[in-house]
């Protein structure tokens, strides 16, 4: 063990606690007597600050990983590293969006608990072993049920986060059991120890029952039915800021995770050396048990798509809007993972046998969507909280006349949520195109297709609800003309992600070289 | 050069959305220049670009990774489509200059759909003939709902709806045909020669083309077409109509026909003397024909008259590219031509010219104005139009229709009969629109009569003679030397048949 290592590989995780700290001391030592605004603002740039430091610490830091007897524990290689620079961006756009936000006053706090939620973010999506995987979920989970529970003057915030505290314990539970299992059945809490012990003992049932309860714990994060009944509650309730980091930060960590478990899970491990012999025979266990494995996550993916597209034309509340639809774009990304697992082309170069690059295709993808569908959705919660303050509601019907009386707002809620429909050429039209070019690429077949077939045509029926919002916005006549005001930082944050947004589906090759450059060139 | 088409449309929607509210003429005069700029680009690819094949205009990679161009170019067929856009665009611009609500948002919102149809006829990449495609909805959608009349947002909820789940099932096979020939491109050129298996054809080409047939008003999915023609304002069903429509006629012969040709084998078996996708287009179109006229014969609104009658004449466009021979296919390239301007010219006068006169589009209410009498103008406009939209020789729809039939009685005489149905049906529907609004002499209620004392209708405008002027003499043009546009579809199409649209 290499403390020196440690340090090295976990600076930015330090970067951030430290900044949390220091965000605490200056906001109750200096700032006592200072205007809850003044307060505010400094506390939520030093939170930047911090975010962008630490993002200098991971490029700092970057590659190796730390290992601990000859383990690796935490890695920071190819998705890591994007996954983790995303956390971190996407965390410091949330903090800016706060600094008009006045639903308490122990703003230094809430941006603590929120630097802490995102180092929790950067350990789950580097963690390479069951128990660092759990501890970084619990930091996350735990700082994102006090966030959801900020708005100490509103029950709604304080049901809101009972709710998700309730459920997130629950489903801890379930994870912690499903880890109990994996480390019985292999002796071993390491994910590359766990996979070759799979692959020698063959499938045991037992894999299957800690799979399925690893799946309801991860399921839990990413809020993918059924296991997504807090997200709607919580969206509802939780401070807007807090919300959008859920939906956004939280959810690049979780799938990053479910990248690392589909990784070790549901593949055999990357390029394998060996006798041509023995390496098909333990491709075809490991494929054998993959797609037996990752079935479980298509039948998870299906039915977010199908819960969450059909409970979103229902909703009257944007915010619950906002879930079912993340509920359904979740189904999407899981739809990216779980097709994984059947590829079968192999090919044998020098004794090494690699079959790394169509799996780090499907990765890319769903890397790309989930950090572009965050961006889209913090912009999403800043436009919904604005309007929310100026009419003390976030039901469809605050919406009416938004083109009159903010006519920026309102063409920033246009861009954002029609890229959410997935209607080019924003971000999310490439975004899903990339995506399940990525699944029928690497999986040709009746099943991936018949999936993808579901996601497009589920994606069809979005537009409705998505067109309910932009039609009240832009169509139906207002009750009430008197304009509405956002703060300048705000605007420009809002107009920013609106900006990235056009840009990034304009020039989608942008994001895409970025991502692709983390990967070995294949 | 042509490619300016699109740039300029949207540099026009940005700017009209960046002007400043209630600077209406200003707004009004500017979409006409755009429009009428684009219409001399237009106007002069076509004349540059006779006689010459596919020319590419630009070529430039997008997503290298996946082998993805930004690829514009253009044929005959392309061609004479941009031209068709540009005097929609032109005619649609002076029909809406009466629009004083959000004025410039109004011409943003058209604007924006133009870019997108100049965008989809140019495309030569599969991928950006799609995304050009889908960003032609949103535009629709939002025109129809503020802008529209009779259950606006019902009727564009429903056209936005029909749309997104065309393109939804076109996207389905897009990704499908990339996939299947090994993700290295999504060029046209490419896929229709990277020899895409026949049994996937099979099942791939029903999917596309119905995807795109939906906006191309197939019966039985051209529900949203009525309904949506009528909701939408004059400008918009001109649009709707004259070219919205023929995107989803382009896709099926640029997209479904030149890709999945084997899409068309018979299957091996029949039933009931349907034996291949083709036989089942077909039947569906002439049905569609038949069905749109006789609807049209027994509506009392008058916009819906003309909203069903593109049902049936959009029919022939279908009918003509199931035929897969040479003359039917130019047949069907020049009705499309043909509809868009005539229908765009209908629209026009009915929705435009005589609505916001009359204030009415019921045909009962209508035949007690003596319309012949107090507008003469809408009248022998209507009846010009009517004429050459029930395919009147020297009229361009005569000679759209006549191919199509030809090229169909090649395949199969019964076709040509029913279709024969639906045009003298098309007579029967026109002659009583005509009679009804224009020429009635039930003699009009006392209660009529005594408003009508004290009203004058309003002069006819300068944009309004323009506009019927324009779009008449095209027509004529068209009819009467129709050698002008086949020169450039016919060597188009016969490549296109030929496989891969080279």
């Amino acid at each position: 063990m290499n403390y020196a290592d440690l340090f090295r590989v976990t600076l930015p995780e330090t970067t951030l606690e430290l900044a949390a700290l220091l965000v605490v001391v200056i906001d109750l030592g200096f700032l006592r007597k200072a205007a809850l605004r003044v307060r505010v603002t400094i506390a939520a740039l030093l939170g930047v600050v911090g975010c962008g430091v630490a993002l200098w610490a991971l490029r700092v830091s970057g590659g190796g990983g730390f290992s601990f007897d000859g383990a690796i524990v935490l890695a920071q290689s190819g998705y890591i590293a994007i996954a983790q620079s995303g956390i971190l961006v996407l965390t410091a756009l949330t903090l800016l969006l706060l600094i008009d936000e006045d639903f308490t006053r122990h703003i230094g706090e809430f941006v603590a608990v929120v630097l802490m939620a995102a180092a929790g973010g950067l350990l789950v999506a580097s963690a390479q072993d069951l128990l660092v995987i759990f501890v970084g979920l619990e930091l996350l989970s735990l700082s994102l049920y006090i966030m959801t529970a900020f708005a100490k003057s509103s029950g709604k915030s304080a049901e809101a986060a009972l709710k998700y505290y309730l459920f997130g314990g629950m489903s801890a539970a379930f994870l912690l059991f499903g880890f109990s299992y994996f480390y019985g059945l292999s002796g071993s809490t390491n994910l590359a120890e766990i996979q070759s012990a799979i692959a020698a003992s063959g499938s045991s049932p037992l894999f299957f029952v800690a799979w399925i309860l690893v799946v309801a714990g991860l399921g839990f994060k990413v809020a993918a039915v059924p296991f997504h009944l807090w997200a709607p509650d919580t969206y509802e309730g939780a401070p807007a800021p807090a919300a959008a980091f859920i939906a956004s930060v939280s959810k690049v960590a979780s799938f990053a995770l479910l990248i690392t478990f589909s990784w070790f899970l549901l593949l055999p491990g990357g390029p394998i050396e060996g006798s041509k012999q023995s390496v098909e025979e333990y491709i075809r266990i490991s494929f054998q048990m993959g797609s037996k494995l990752a079935g479980i996550l298509l039948v998870v993916a299906a039915a977010s798509m199908i819960v969450g597209n059909l409970a979103a034309l229902a909703q009257l509340s944007v915010r619950r809007l906002l879930a079912y639809s993340a509920i359904a774009h979740a189904g999407y990304m899981l739809l990216g993972i779980a097709a994984i697992p059947t590829i079968t082309m192999i090919e044998p170069t020098g004794g090494i046998f690699a079959l790394t690059h169509m799996v780090y295709r499907n990765s890319e993808a769903v890397l790309y969507y989930v950090l572009t569908y965050g961006l889209t959705t913090i912009g999403a919660f800043g436009v919904v909280s604005v309007v929310e303050r100026a009419t003390g509601s976030d039901r469809l019907d605050s919406f009416l006349g938004l083109h009159k009386r903010n006519p920026l707002l309102a063409a920033v809620l246009l861009v954002l949520f029609l890229s959410l429909a997935g209607i080019p050429p924003l971000v999310g039209f490439w975004a899903k195109f990339n995506l399940f070019a990525a699944v029928l690429g690497v999986s040709a077949g009746p099943v991936p297709f018949a999936l993808v077939a579901l996601a497009i045509a589920m994606s069809a029926v979005s537009l409705y609800y998505y067109l309910q919002v932009l039609k009240r916005a832009y169509v139906m006549p207002a009750i009430d003309n008197s304009p509405i005001k956002a703060h300048p930082v705000t605007m420009a944050v809002l107009l920013f992600i609106a900006a990235a947004v056009v840009v990034l589906g304009l020039y989608p090759s942008l994001l895409q070289n970025w991502i692709q450059s983390f990967y070995p060139v294949s | 050069m042509l490619a300016w088409t699109i740039y300029l449309s949207f540099a026009g929607a940005l700017l009209q959305a960046l002007l400043p509210k209630g600077q209406n003429t200003l707004a009004r005069w500017l979409a006409l220049s755009v429009a009428l700029a684009g219409l001399a680009l237009g106007i002069a690819g076509f004349v540059v670009g006779m006689g010459q094949g596919r020319v590419v205009l630009i070529d430039l990679p997008w997503v290298p990774a996946m082998g993805i161009h930004y690829l514009l170019a253009a044929d005959g067929i392309s061609r004479v489509l941009v031209l068709l856009t540009g005097l929609a665009a032109v005619a649609g611009v002076l029909f809406s200059w009466n629009i004083e609500l959000r004025t410039n948002e109004f011409f943003a919102f058209y604007l924006a759909l133009i870019g997108g149809v100049y965008g989809v006829f140019l495309s030569f990449d599969l991928f950006l003939l799609f995304v050009f495609y889908e960003i032609a909805i949103v535009p629709k959608y939002f025109i129809i709902a503020i802008w529209g009349s009779t259950r606006r947002e019902y009727a564009a909820m429903k056209l936005a709806l029909y749309s997104f789940i065309g393109s939804a099932m076109v996207l389905i096979g897009l990704l499908a045909a990339y996939a299947t020939a090994g993700s290295h491109s999504t060029g046209l050129v490419e896929l229709a020669h990277a020899g895409l298996p026949v049994s996937f054809q099979l099942w791939c080409f029903p999917l596309v083309f119905t995807g795109f047939a939906i906006l191309a008003g197939m019966w039985p999915f051209h529900t949203w077409a009525p309904t949506g023609h009528v909701a939408a304002p004059t400008a918009a069903s001109m649009l709707l109509a004259g070219v919205v429509m023929k995107l989803g006629a382009y896709g099926c012969l640029r997209v479904g026909i030149a890709l999945f040709p084997h899409g068309l084998d018979p299957w091996g078996f029949s039933f009931a003397g349907i034996g291949s996708w083709r036989d089942v287009f077909a039947l569906l179109a002439v049905i569609g024909i038949v069905y749109g006229a006789l609807v049209a014969l027994v509506q009392t609104d008058f916009k819906f008259v003309i909203g069903y009658s593109s049902v049936s004449h959009m029919g022939f466009v279908l009918l003509g590219l199931m035929t897969l021979n040479q003359i039917g296919v130019t047949g069907a390239v020049l009705q499309m031509f043909s509809h868009g301007i005539l229908a765009g010219l209908l629209f026009a006068i009915v929705g435009r010219i005589v609505y916001e006169r009359t204030h009415t589009r019921q045909l009962g209410e209508l035949e007690t104005m003596h319309l012949s009498r107090r507008m003469p103008f809408a009248a022998v406009a209507f009846v010009i139009a009517g004429l050459a939209s029930m395919g009147m020789p020297l009229f361009s729809g005569f000679w759209a229709e006549m191919q199509v039939l030809v090229g169909t009685w090649k395949v199969n005489p019964w076709w040509t009969i029913a279709a024969g149905v639906g045009i003298v049906v098309g007579v029967a529907y026109t002659w009583r629109a005509v009679q009804k609004a224009f020429f009635s002499d039930a003699l009009p209620s006392a209660h009529v009569l005594e408003q009508e004392h004290g009203r004058h209708f309003a002069a006819i405008t300068w944009p309004e003679v323009t506009g019927v002027v324009m779009l008449t003499g095209v027509s004529l043009a068209v009819g009467v030397y129709p050698k002008i546009l086949l020169d450039a579809i016919e060597p188009a199409v016969k490549a296109l048949l030929a496989g891969g649209g080279q």
